[in-house]
């Protein structure tokens, strides 16, 4: 899937390089005590080292460590034994100690790679650059007060991992792929709930072009913080075209910080020049290398789940899923498992065809996630049993299952209740057909004189006598013998 | 090395220190001195040596995950110039 913008001059390729930053699932802050609970009353979940208050020292939290590490054996990255936190230093009203710990030259996570799925059922192959672990910085509210911001210090400290990844990726599409993947190995990982509206997983995009062909890599600009998987995407097109549009009309991109304005579909300058970055990293002084040795890594490697991409090959191979199917159920760890729940004993592509084009529509609709469905695995097996051993059809299952959704109800209760149980018996299933017969003695000429597709009519209508209930397979047959005589 | 006026007050704008005028020369050569010194020190060859993060045969202490701090904001807002419903107050900062 190749995304070429089509200019005066040529074509143009466009490079993208994504940095997310992922906020760390726990209890406390990265080197802190003070707690992490979203949507608290503005400055409660914090401590005097949150505060920047002079005189605390940082200490790491073990659980930050440990899920960093997680996160990066799921990406299946290098993981550094030793790593270094450095200070980043930049003056802003939500960041009290005016810097931020950070890891600059030597990361806690190395180079990785992470598997796009894209909707096509093809996969591509994205390398990681590093993942380090981080301080997050307060909030700042501008829209409180008429001129004054409002500084509220709770997130400051929270711990976040940067993931950077290489500029490999080359259309608005292969970014979306990217962050849902992302999203899904670290729910899978239970590292980072990856929830974007609530900020827990933030995502910056890199954006620059080239002529197609051509191998260079040019300015690129830096799209801050988006906040959702299609804002990204639309941020993308629209720093792409912008800058094809400057390299056209002769001009040059200058690197810088920029803002995707979602109202306006297009991004702006953010930061001025005055605060040109220059962040003095150097090593922190309160904190020594973050050491371990490889049996603190096997131990946590030993506790991985079964990740998406494996997954996906392993519903491929054992139920012979499409590639894109298998893609689609894996993506949330509690979709594969209710898939696998109705699929046991039962024929998995039949399965799959149910929860992906019928139970995902009814959620969809009603704004639902697997967890809270209304159907559950079980009364969704008993149904499709319900096919397989031909007590409904198909076209009945359909009118079952949307009361399923509705009433959260039994499937065989709601055969019984609504009398649907389907026509199995010669004798009812004739009486229809002679009715239909006699009623349209012109069409029964017309099949007759030769006019075979009328044979199609006529189920619809010895269907319709039946109310929809007569086995579709009996209708054909007796049908096909009735005119024949 | 000699440290010009403005890369002294490029500095001091990072610092946030507000300079006069007349303290920018005197101060640039005072950090034209350190970084003399420091230069003195790059002499010596520790291509061999393994960087040190302390005198101390220590190593990072680590921390249980835990909630054991937070639930004060009267006193993380105690030396706020301005404190407005549970927030600081600064300057419009808007971009």
């Amino acid at each position: 899937m190749s995304f070429i913008i089509k200019g005066e001059t040529g074509d143009w390729e466009t490079v993208i390089g994504l940095e997310v930053h992922a906020q760390v699932v726990s209890k406390s802050k990265l080197f802190s005590a003070a707690p992490t609970t979203f949507g608290a009353e503005p400055n409660t979940q914090v401590s005097f080292v949150d505060a920047g208050m002079p005189g605390m020292l940082p200490v790491i939290n073990d659980v930050c460590v440990e899920y960093a590490v997680r996160t990066g054996l799921g990406l299946k990255a290098r993981i550094n034994n030793r790593s270094v936190f450095a200070r980043k230093n930049y003056f802003y009203a939500d960041l009290p100690q005016g810097y931020q710990i950070s890891q600059f030259e030597l990361p806690i996570v190395g180079e990785g790679t992470l598997i796009l799925d894209m909707p096509d059922g093809e996969s591509r192959e994205v390398g990681i650059e590093r993942l380090h672990l981080e301080q997050d910085a307060g909030k700042s509210i501008h829209d409180l007060h008429p001129d004054k911001t409002f500084i509220d210090l709770n997130r400051c400290g929270v711990a976040l991992m940067e993931i950077v990844s290489k500029p490999d990726m080359r259309s608005p599409d292969e970014a979306g792929a990217y962050l849902r993947k992302l999203r899904s190995i670290v729910r899978y990982l239970e590292t980072c709930d990856g929830n974007m509206d609530e900020g827990s997983m933030r995502c910056d995009a890199n954006v620059s072009v080239r002529p197609v062909g051509s191998d260079e890599l040019r300015t690129r600009c830096e799209i801050k913080n988006v906040n959702s998987v299609r804002f990204v995407m639309q941020a993308i097109e629209h720093e792409a075209r912008r800058h094809v549009d400057v390299y056209e009309a002769g001009g040059d991109i200058a690197q810088e910080t920029r803002l995707y304005d979602t109202s306006k579909s297009e991004t702006r300058p953010m930061r001025s020049k005055e605060f040109a970055h220059d962040y003095r990293y150097f090593p922190d002084p309160d904190l020594l290398p973050l050491e371990f040795d490889d049996a603190y890594v096997e131990e946590i490697r030993s506790t991985l789940p079964e990740l998406p991409d494996d997954k996906k090959e392993r519903f491929m191979a054992d139920y012979s899923l499409s590639a894109y199917d298998a893609g689609v159920l894996v993506v949330e760890k509690e979709t594969a498992a209710y898939f696998e729940d109705v699929a046991s004993g039962r024929d998995a592509k039949v399965v799959a065809n149910w929860v992906i084009s019928n139970l995902f529509g009814a959620l969809n609709k009603k704004g639902l996630s697997i967890s809270d469905s209304p159907v559950s695995a079980l009364n969704l097996g008993k149904l499709i049993d319900l096919i397989s051993d031909e007590t409904i059809s198909g076209r009945i299952a359909k009118e079952v299952f949307e009361v399923m959704v509705d009433e959260g109800k039994d499937p065989d209760a709601i055969v019984e209740e609504k009398g649907l149980r389907q026509i199995t018996d010669t004798g009812p299933i004739e009486d229809a057909i002679v009715k239909v017969m006699e009623e349209s003695p012109g069409k029964v000429e017309e099949y007759r004189g030769g006019k075979d597709k009328l044979i199609g009519w006529f189920v619809g209508q010895v269907m319709k006598q039946t109310g929809g209930k007569a086995n579709p397979g009996m209708v054909n047959d007796l049908l096909r013998k009735k005119l024949a005589e | 090395m000699s440290l010009d006026d403005a890369r002294v007050q490029r500095i001091a704008v990072l610092a946030r220190i507000e300079l006069a005028q007349d303290e920018i020369g005197p101060l640039g050569k005072e950090l034209s001195g350190i970084l003399d010194w420091i230069e003195q020190l790059q002499e010596v060859d520790t291509d061999a040596v393994e960087p040190m993060t302390g005198g101390a045969d220590q190593s990072l202490r680590w921390r249980t995950d835990g909630v054991e701090d937070g639930g004060h904001a009267a006193k993380i807002l105690a030396n706020a110039p301005e404190a407005h419903e549970g927030f600081f107050g600064v300057p419009k900062v808007i971009e």
